[in-house]
């Protein structure tokens, strides 16, 4: 136990990788929140008078909403008026393509490890990078397009392609849906949008890359993404930010529509900054995730490998409406030092024959609490719905706390719902093992970690795979004695 | 190759080796008999570097170094093998997972390069036959719902891989039924060699009926007592350990 916590001590030496930033122009919103400002954002985007309409509805209902305070997280409330809405790095003119972005942007994310030149990007990966508040370059526009695809920004979405948008924005996640997607709904900036037509199977991976660079600003996307009857995409979400004292706010929206036969699968690896030793700064991550299966037979599958943020609140969900429809959710969620997560997800069987699976994989280190919530519900109508549910807890020394509240509410007696779960702490027997065998203590962990954490971790595309089980060790460093 | 002086252990502050001394050639098989609670795993969990264990005294040099002065995993990476008594589970790792993390490691320790793929698998294969292990044991996770006779042929398999130069056998033949008793003795039979030595701890004579011991020690409250050759082990069989027990303690109260 004392090796435990003199290596738990260690860890303070361990640095967020990403805590850089780079001082660049910026165009800025005034700080606070009020409908001026909302205003302010509308015509800068240059947007229609129905969208600010909408995020002028949103604001209203938001302003008599209270926070939630049902999640098992602890925390100063932020001081939302005294926050930036929009900060966008300054661009003599809009970039037509991905050779004429500022060069000073390009070299932020080749340091982050992104190449947004396309040549050099690996063949199989088309990416929207978000910086702040505003998108600043999409890759394979082209190529994508002669597949009738459509891969851009959320800007540039409400000019292109108005009529897409008006149908399904809030269709999934009403802008009144809870506190932080109606504060997104009033003041969101920017984010990705992606629209698969009838039949049409993405040939490459769709990917957005999150990134908060200016401080004291909140990061407000909304991700849409509709693929169309018997469609299929893969889409994958990656995010980083500086390492500041003050606590950064992030809360997005992620909707997903799949009509019949379609198929959607979204993965996260959530990468934000947690916060020092001490647990001072960190992203606040208050995030509402769904997917509708709309047309029968669709499938939607969220894996996520959350590794980041100082809070997180987020529950990835599906509502099963086709009949025969599916939802997934695989998770693994880190905690270490003073983070706190509450996540989990929502699987709501309304179709008959509806299926869905949760694998949630929750690893505690430090002294921080890592919560799996999940919800399951049959509605009367869901003939034969099936559920399985997993949850499981890895402990890691002996001052972090595990926490599972599933919830699981069936209104037709025809269901049958499954629910396992266990408990268990990195031995340091199994770590002995390792030892014996040559393997040192680092890696030992890394090699137990990803071993409990591989189902999940079997459900990402490969590039991605291997980044998070790198992260995931990353994240443990030092954690086990 | 290896040498024990006056050896001294404890756990939670109770002694439990007290003056081990015992010298190992290259070449040579010893085994470690003694009744239960004599300190046999103890000895090996020592050897081995298990945290819990504190060296109150005594020296162990192995090969020229001070093994007591190394980690658990430079031991292992100096050729230190424990095959373990109980093998510890590791779920969602399969077995050649775990071993090619492991060789490489060692490797680079040595300062060899690491093994790809492919020269790793049919360095598997090599082995696999010498211990009779299937492949479809390999790639489910380690030692997870194995038999007892699975676990241990799966740690004389990982002994194989990793060619140690000192195998410590804990009471491997325990929980084994005859048939997996002679396949896992063949395996260590074969990985014997001039170069190589190996430490034999267990209970019963049964064992070095397949593994023949050059020298037999008898552990009796944390010290060798009696040493002799294997004859000694059959008269262990025989009479039990009650008449040494009679004469060390009738000699350590005067």
């Amino acid at each position: 136990m004392s090796k435990d916590n003199q290596i738990l001590e260690d860890l303070n030496s361990k640095e967020y990788e990403h805590g850089w930033s780079v001082n660049f122009e910026t165009d800025e919103a005034p700080l606070g929140l009020n409908e001026d400002i909302i205003r302010w954002i509308s015509t800068k985007k240059e947007e229609p008078l129905w969208l600010l309409e909408w995020r002028l509805k949103a604001f209203k209902t938001w302003q008599a909403m209270k926070e939630p305070e049902w999640a098992n997280v602890h925390y100063a409330k932020m001081d939302l008026q005294a926050l930036r809405y929009y900060s966008a790095p300054k661009q003599s003119k809009k970039p037509k393509n991905i050779n004429e972005v500022d060069p000073e942007l390009i070299a932020i994310y080749e340091r982050l490890g992104i190449s947004l030149n396309e040549q050099k990007r690996l063949q199989g990966i088309a990416i929207d990078v978000v910086l702040d508040s505003v998108s600043v370059a999409t890759t394979f526009k082209e190529t994508l397009g002669m597949l009738g695809i459509i891969f851009c920004s959320f800007s540039e979405a409400v000019k292109e392609h108005p009529e897409l948008i008006q149908k399904y924005l809030g269709s999934v996640v009403p802008m009144t849906d809870n506190y932080y997607a109606a504060l997104n709904a009033a003041v969101f900036s920017d984010g990705s949008f992606c629209y698969i037509p009838k039949g049409v199977r993405c040939p490459m991976e769709l990917s957005t890359y999150f990134r908060i660079n200016a401080a004291n600003t909140g990061q407000f996307e909304r991700t849409l993404i509709v693929a169309d009857d018997s469609s299929y995409v893969s889409y994958l979400e990656g995010c980083t930010a500086p390492q500041r004292d003050e606590n950064q706010l992030h809360a997005a929206v992620v909707e997903i529509y799949a009509g019949a036969h379609a198929e959607v699968k979204y993965s996260t690896v959530q990468n934000w900054f947690p916060g020092d030793k001490d647990g001072k700064g960190g992203i606040f991550n208050f995030v509402t995730k769904r997917g509708i299966c709309a047309g029968d037979h669709s499938k939607i599958s969220w894996t996520q490998v959350e590794t980041g943020s100082a809070v997180t609140w987020k529950y990835p969900s599906c509502i099963l409406k086709g009949d025969y429809s599916i939802g997934e959710f695989y998770s693994v969620a880190v905690t270490n030092n003073y983070q706190q997560a509450d996540t989990g997800t929502k699987m709501i069987h309304i179709g008959k024959n509806t299926k869905s699976r949760i694998v949630s994989k929750g690893i505690s280190a430090g002294k921080s609490q890592n919560s799996y919530r999940g919800q399951v519900q049959v509605m009367k109508r869901a003939h034969n719905a099936r559920n399985f549910s997993q949850c499981d807890s890895l402990l890691m020394g002996d001052q972090c706390g595990a926490h599972t509240f599933p919830y699981i509410d069936i209104a037709n007696p025809s269901a049958k719902v499954e629910h396992e779960a266990t408990t268990s702490k990195i031995g340091e027997d199994q770590i002995f093992y390792c030892n014996q065998r040559g393997i040192a203590t680092e890696d030992a962990v890394a090699l137990i970690v990803n071993g409990y954490a591989k189902e999940v971790l079997n459900q990402l595309p490969m590039e991605f795979a291997v980044e998070a089980q790198k992260l995931l060790a990353l994240t443990l460093e030092g954690s086990v004695g | 190759m290896l040498s024990i002086k006056n050896l001294h252990a404890s756990i939670e502050g109770t002694p439990i080796l007290r003056g081990i001394n015992l010298e190992v050639k290259a070449g040579e098989v010893h085994a470690i008999m003694g009744p239960n609670g004599s300190g046999k795993s103890t000895l090996a969990s020592v050897l081995a570097g298990r945290e819990e264990y504190e060296v109150t005294e005594g020296e162990v040099i192995f090969q020229g170094k001070e093994l007591l002065e190394l980690s658990p995993e430079d031991r292992a990476r100096e050729g230190v093998f424990l095959a373990f008594q109980y093998p510890i589970e590791i779920p969602g790792v399969s077995t050649t997972n775990f071993l090619r993390t492991a060789l490489n490691q060692v490797r680079e320790y040595r300062g060899l390069e690491p093994l790809d793929a492919v020269k790793f698998l049919s360095l598997m294969k090599e082995k696999m036959a010498l211990v009779e292990i299937d492949q479809k044991l390999l790639s489910r996770s380690l030692n997870e719902g194995f038999s007892g006779g699975e676990k241990k042929r799966n740690e004389i398999f990982q002994m194989a891989m990793l060619e140690p130069v000192l195998s410590i056998l804990d009471e491997t033949d325990s929980g084994l039924d005859i048939d997996a008793l002679r396949i896992v003795s063949n395996g260590v039979n074969k990985l014997k060699s001039e170069k190589t030595a190996t430490i034999v701890v267990t209970h019963y004579q049964r064992l070095l009926d397949y593994i023949v011991p050059d020298f037999v020690h008898v552990l009796y409250k944390g010290r060798i007592v009696k040493s002799g050759t294997k004859e000694l082990a059959l008269e262990l069989e025989e009479k039990g350990y009650d008449w040494i027990k009679e004469e060390v303690d009738s000699t350590a109260t005067v």
